[in-house]
Order: structure tokens, then C-alpha cells, then sequence
């Protein structure tokens, strides 16, 4: 995305959690951390075996990802037989054009949003204001962040990034009343302020949470309510939707759902689920008389055609993010894209197509714990897929470098190409026995001399003394005696 | 000549070839030892591979999938046969049953890969769920905190090691906050992203302090050399300033100031081997 500097050093991520604050540290630890635990709370009291929803779960989305020849063309013809429009994307372009085209057709000004991340990762938002036509966010978090200029740090609660006092200040900047802090008082003048908004808007814009190829019904889940209020009003919904949200039948999703509010926010349900399929019927006082549906492709084609394909699986529910450590020190913004945390570090590169290289490093921040993997509800494998994004970068790297595409390893920890000596060592015993015998002088060097990973070890560590060939002397003098 | 009377059986008697681990090798040269007396005392033929030297996965999570072949090849080389292979870690007995299958998964010797993926053991493991071995003997005074080490997720690693704590006698395991959370270490994540692991390891070190333990023992020699290096330097600086601040909020790990450095630490072979010595098993 746009906010993406370009080539970036390797421990990108590790510097901005450096240089962030504490407050703002304390805000995104504290509150992923909430969510985890309500989380798991939550999954283990309703379910004897939650695990084993979740590699169900798993197997529902990849099936209907192995088969999505089969189920999209299926939900696009039940989704146009019930009066819907139905729309494909190659790419980001396209899909804000066809947006675009959409509104202008019927002279729409104004338009009302739903959450929805595939918005975001087509920068739909910027590109409205770029052809004069107002969209406002309704989903509470999101709303603070548009009018903050902000990005979203986190899947689910884009602002798990700001405390209640930094919401005070943007609503009272923004002209939304004199600065107060209760959240009754926030959330009733969003409420009041959006209000008008649904009532004047020309069309509603939604994302998809899943559309069933069975019946073509689109599921959207919210907890605000807003997403129908984005219908009720207005002549017109447009819902953007990745083609990886096609789920074979609609009872796969008495599992989905199940699972995707309970790992999202704790819920058993979340509060409003909406099954769409077509505008409103004649029989139907209000809702809008078009709907527009846009499958987006943007690179997931290429990615279901490769070894990452399960990153396809997800379901948007931020567990992984709550969980992760990493995340919870860097925070969202940390991750430089729409997608952040570990599904972020294995989506956005892969997203980037030929900008690979500019994210790439996103796949090494991670200590590669695994919790990601243990509290996915579609049990996507995402320490694995990290492991194989780093194998990537590193062939990545070494093609450019080939190249002549110049070399950004410089002052690196543990620069690339740094485990070739490691294995002409480790793949000869005689040499790993000398470097048992002389890896002993690290411990007389002076902090200076020591090479730069050592250094940085010794920045947060007492090293541990070396001792290495001493097991060995010892069994051999075990087994003589 | 005959045995006279009843023949005293000796415990079933098992060839295992110890895989020591690189750290084992050149610092904690106590936990390959450790491993060893064990071993013998549960009837044990323990041979020792002298060309062995690492597992490969610090070249496997740096991405240098090609030196990190390299490296599993002579390993499957050194281990070859058909020997249990025991290591006392529970990272590189996951490099070997999982992290191997990924990097071999289009190579000819992937059934190699595999075949020694299926005789590979993490120590506790194989005492609890090979041997059939569920309480140790001997007598160990402590509370002790086990840190769950990442590589045990899905795996029963962390159960075995726990029933032998739990069955050694005067062994009180206490439980800490957030004990599934990574410590931080993560191989070379440890030296390429030190704030953010730096962080971890004091969140670690704060959960664990919190709970007053005598000793925190652990499967991996890795996470207690992360753990234990950054207590020591927290242990020597008052002031604990680390780069990120931790923050603690009420209800969270308490204040600095409540917490008692240096942090006492053991693998859990050794904490076994020396209830085997208090129990005059072993000399």
C-alpha cells in the first residue's frame, strides 16, 4: 500500500517497535492479549474439542479453495439468478474502477462503508476523494481512523493502537463535540454523525465475510449494526469480496461462523448476521434496488496456484494477531500493509506480486512460536508458510543480487548468506571439532572484536561461557574407564 | 555357568544414539552428560555419533534452505540405522520430524528424512511415552516453573516432561501468567530483532519471578540460554532499563522492584539426573 517506503531494512519491524511508545505499546500488548484470552476462554467452554473444529474449519475453506473452479462460477450464477450483479477483478485498478463506473452510472456523491479489509487493500477509500465522492467509514474503529488519516493496526479493532483519550481529541478535532472521554458519550455522537450520513448516502459498500456458492447468500457479520444500516438507506450496495471467501454450502458456515466469533472477539455469535443474495425483493419496504458484487483477484490466483495456498484459508479473525507476540510488541502498523501480524507477514508479500522484495523481510519477525498456527480457526500452517517466505526471499535476494540488483544487507546481524559458512563447518567433523576446540577465544575477545551478531547478544545477555568439546571429553573418558 | 536363583531382569535394554545438540556441544556440555547418565540408568545403550554437529535449523529459519540441506544430509548421514535418536531439546527434535519434512518435501531422500523423522525423540518424550517410564525416582526440594518451550506445541512434549516433574519428590510446579507466550529467543530472531526479544524475554522473566519459583526448568537448553543471559544482565543492572519498557499495569507481572535476579535455572535433564543422585541410583 501507499504507505509502503520501499526497500526496507531487514529488522524493519523490530525498529519501529523500538522507537514506539510506551502508551501506544501498552494499549496494543494489553488489548491483543484480552482478546486471546476471551478467545480461548470462550472456545474451550463451549466445545470438548475446539481443535478439532478448527482443522474442520480448515478443511472447509481448503476445499473450496482446491475446488474454487467449481464453487465460484456456482455462487456467481445463483447470486445473478437472484437479481444480483456480479462483477470479477483482476486487480486493484479494476476493481476501483468498476466501484467507480458503478456510482457514476447513477450519479452517486456519496457512499456509506461497511468494514471491510479488501476496501483497504485496494485503497478504495483515497481513490473516492481522488473522483469527488464523499465515503465515510461506519464502522466505529474504522470511522476514527478516517478521520485521523490513520491506518488500521489490527484486523478486527483497527484502533487497538489508541486509548480513549486519543479518541476524545480526534472526535473533538473533528468538530464532533468538546473533548470528553466517557465511551458512552464517543460512541453516541459517532452514532448521531453517521446517522445523517446513512440517511444522505447514494450507495452502501460492504465487504463479504463469506458467500456460500450453494445459494450465493453473502454473509456479513458486524457488531455495530452498520453494514445494514449501509443498505437500509441507500439505492445501492456494492460488496467487494476476495475470491477466497467462497465456502461450498451454507451450512459449512454453522461451523465458520461459529468459529469466526469466537476467535474474532470472544462472541458465540457476532451481533448482526446478514445473508444476502440479490436487492431487495418487491415485497421489501426498503433496502437497495441494485447489488453489485465484485470478486477481487489481486494476486490470490497466483497465490492458490503455489505452495502458500492455505494463507487462503483465512477468515480475517485477527487471532493470530492477538496471540502473537511479535504483534503485541510492534504493533499493527509495525507490518507497513493492510494485513498485519503473522497472517500479514505471510499475505502481504505474497500480495505484492513483483514488489516481493519490499516485504520480505516481514517473514523473519517472527520467532516462529507457533502460537499463530495453535489458535487459527482454519488452521492455517503459519509458521510454515513463514519458513518457506524466507527461503523465498533468500533466492529472492540472491537473483537480484546476481543481477546487479545491489546489495541492502550491509550492517545486517546475520546477513543473508551467512549460514554458507556455517554448514561448511557444521558438514565437516573435523572442522566442527576445531571450532569446539578454538570457539573458546570468543571468551577472552572484548565486547568490540566480537562479530556484530555476537555483539548484539552480548547487548542482552550475560553470555553463557564456552565449553565447547568438554561433553565430549567426558564420554570419551566415561567409556575408557 | 547357571544363574543361581531368581534372575534379577534388567530393565529392557534400548540402543539410542544421543543426538547431544550444537548448544549441548559447546556450551552445556551438563546437558548432554545429564543425558547420558539418564539414559544408561533407564537401561540404555547410548552411543554417541562422534561426526554429529547440528540439526541444520539455524540455517533452515534464516531461510538458507540450501545450506540447511546440507547440514540435515550429514546429520542423516551421522544417524543412520536404526537406533532411536534421542535429543534433549525439544527445537531440534522438531527440526528433525517437521522442519526436515519441509525442506526435503521435494528431494530424492525425502524417505530418508522421513524414516529418521519416525525414530527421533525429544528426551522426555521417550522416557515417558517410549519407555513407558512415569515417575522418577529421588527427592528435588523446589518450586519449580516450567517454561513450555514453542517447539512443544502440538506436540505431548510438554506432558511428559511435566509427569516426571510432577512424580520427583519434594517437586512443587508452579504455574506462571501468559506461560504459553514465547520467550523470545527464536534462534537468530534473538540477534536480528533484539528489541522485540529483549521485550519478550522480560515479559518471560516477569511472569516467572512472579511466581516465586526456586528454579525454572525447561526442555530446551535454548530458551534457559535466552532467559537466563538476559536475567543475568537485568540481574546486574538495578535500574532494569530495558530498550522497550515493559510497562506493568496492576494485575499484570508485578513492579521491578518485587522481583528477586538472578534467576536460578536447570534443564530438566540435569533436575532429573540429580534426583537420580539424591536418590544414590547414580553416583
Amino acid at each position: 500500500m501507499s504507505t509502503n517506503p520501499g526497500p526496507n531494512p531487514p529488522d524493519a519491524v523490530d525498529r519501529f517497535a523500538a522507537a514506539q511508545g510506551q502508551e501506544r505499546r501498552e494499549a496494543v500488548r494489553l488489548g491483543s492479549k484480552a482478546g486471546h484470552e476471551k478467545r480461548t476462554e470462550i472456545l474451550f467452554r463451549d466445545y470438548a474439542d475446539p481443535d478439532g473444529l478448527r482443522r474442520l474449519a480448515g478443511a472447509i475453506k481448503q476445499h473450496a479453495l482446491d475446488h474454487l473452479d467449481v464453487y465460484l462460477p456456482r455462487a456467481e450464477a445463483q447470486l445473478r439468478a437472484h437479481g444480483a450483479q456480479v462483477h470479477f477483478a483482476a486487480d486493484a485498478a479494476e476493481a476501483r474502477d468498476q466501484v467507480l463506473a458503478i456510482l457514476r452510472a447513477r450519479g452517486a456523491l456519496s457512499v456509506v462503508k461497511a468494514k471491510s479489509m479488501v476496501t483497504e487493500e485496494i485503497e478504495l477509500g483515497p481513490f473516492l476523494a481522488h473522483h469527488q465522492i464523499e465515503s465515510i467509514e461506519t464502522d466505529l474503529g474504522e470511522f476514527i481512523v478516517q478521520i485521523d488519516d490513520d491506518h488500521p493496526s489490527h484486523i478486527v479493532k483497527p484502533i487497538i493502537h489508541k486509548n480513549r483519550r486519543e479518541i476524545a481529541n480526534s472526535l473533538e478535532r473533528h468538530g464532533l463535540g468538546p473533548y470528553d472521554d466517557t465511551p458512552e458519550v464517543i460512541t453516541r455522537r459517532a452514532r448521531a454523525f453517521l446517522r445523517n450520513k446513512y440517511l444522505g448516502a447514494d450507495a452502501g459498500i460492504t465487504g463479504a465475510n463469506f458467500v456460500s456458492a450453494e445459494s450465493g447468500r453473502l454473509v456479513l457479520v458486524t457488531n455495530e449494526g452498520n453494514s445494514r444500516f449501509c443498505l437500509a438507506a441507500t439505492g445501492c450496495h456494492i460488496a467487494l469480496c476476495g475470491i477466497e471467501k467462497i465456502v461450498p454450502r451454507d451450512r459449512d458456515l454453522g461451523v465458520l461462523l461459529n468459529m469466526l466469533a469466537r476467535s474474532a472477539t470472544g462472541q458465540q455469535l457476532s451481533v448482526y448476521t446478514e445473508f444476502l443474495r440479490g436487492p431487495r425483493a418487491p415485497q421489501q419496504a426498503d433496502g437497495p434496488e441494485e447489488m453489485h458484487v465484485i470478486f477481487l483477484d489481486n494476486g490470490r490466483t497466483r497465490v492458490l496456484g503455489s505452495e502458500y495456498r492455505e494463507i487462503l484459508r483465512c477468515i480475517r479473525c485477527g487471532a493470530c494477531l492477538n496471540v502473537c507476540p511479535v504483534y503485541r510488541q510492534a504493533s499493527g502498523h509495525a507490518y507497513r500493509g493492510v494485513y498485519s501480524g503473522p497472517v500479514g507477514a505471510v499475505l502481504s508479500p505474497l500480495l505484492a506480486g513483483s514488489e516481493f522484495a519490499t516485504l520480505s523481510d516481514l517473514p523473519k519477525a517472527s520467532s516462529l512460536c507457533g502460537a499463530c498456527n495453535e489458535v487459527c480457526p482454519v488452521d492455517i500452517p503459519i509458521p510454515d508458510l513463514l519458513l518457506r517466505l524466507r527461503d523465498r526471499a533468500q533466492r529472492t535476494q540472491q537473483e537480484s543480487d546476481g543481477a546487479g540488483g545491489g546489495d541492502r544487507t550491509g550492517g545486517t546481524t546475520v546477513p543473508p548468506g551467512s549460514m554458507t559458512a556455517f554448514a561448511e563447518v557444521a558438514t565437516r567433523p573435523w572442522a566442527w571439532k576445531g571450532a569446539l576446540a578454538t570457539g573458546g577465544l570468543v571468551n577472552h575477545l572484548p565486547q568490540s572484536l566480537r562479530p556484530k551478531a555476537l555483539r548484539v547478544w552480548g547487548q542482552n545477555h550475560v553470555q553463557a561461557p564456552w565449553r565447547g568439546g568438554v561433553f565430549r571429553k567426558w564420554l570419551a573418558q566415561r567409556r575408557r574407564s | 555357568m547357571s544363574a543361581r536363583g531368581a534372575v534379577t531382569k534388567s530393565a529392557p535394554r534400548r540402543r539410542v544414539s544421543l543426538m547431544a545438540t550444537c548448544l549441548a556441544d559447546a556450551f552445556f556440555d551438563d546437558v548432554a552428560q545429564a543425558t547420558v547418565e539418564i539414559l544408561e540408568h533407564l537401561g540404555c545403550e547410548v552411543s554417541f555419533p562422534e561426526d554429529q554437529t547440528c540439526c541444520a535449523q539455524p540455517a533452515f529459519n534464516a531461510g538458507e534452505w540450501d545450506s540447511a540441506r546440507r547440514v540435515a544430509r550429514h546429520t542423516l548421514g551421522v544417524f543412520r540405522g536404526d537406533d532411536a535418536v534421542v535429543v534433549p531439546s525439544g527445537s531440534c527434535a522438531r527440526m528433525v520430524d517437521h522442519g526436515a519434512l519441509l525442506l526435503f518435501e521435494n528431494e530424492p531422500d525425502q524417505p530418508a528424512v522421513e524414516a529418521l523423522a519416525h525414530r527421533t525423540w525429544e528426551l522426555c518424550d521417550f522416557i515417558v511415552r517410549g519407555l513407558g517410564v512415569t515417575s522418577w525416582p529421588g527427592r528435588v526440594k523446589a518450586r519449580v516453573a516450567f517454561h513450555r518451550s514453542c517447539h512443544s506445541r502440538g506436540t505431548r512434549y510438554t506432558e511428559s516432561a511435566l509427569t516426571l516433574l510432577r512424580s520427583i519428590d519434594g517437586v512443587e510446579v508452579v504455574p506462571f501468567g501468559e506461560g504459553e507466550q514465547c520467550c523470545g529467543f527464536g534462534g537468530t530472531f534473538s540477534v536480528g530483532f533484539p528489541h522485540i526479544s529483549r521485550a519478550m524475554g522480560s515479559l518471560k522473566i516477569d511472569h516467572v519471578l512472579a511466581a516465586k519459583p526456586d528454579l525454572l526448568v525447561s526442555a530446551d537448553a535454548s530458551c534457559l540460554m535466552h532467559i537466563g543471559g538476559l536475567a543475568d544482565l537485568l540481574a546486574r543492572n538495578p535500574q532494569r532499563v530495558p530498550n522497550l519498557p515493559r510497562g506493568a499495569p496492576a494485575g499484570d507481572p508485578p513492579p521491578p522492584d518485587a522481583i528477586q535476579l538472578p534467576l536460578a535455572r536447570k534443564h530438566i535433564a540435569v533436575v532429573l539426573r540429580d534426583a537420580l543422585k539424591s536418590s544414590g541410583a547414580i553416583a
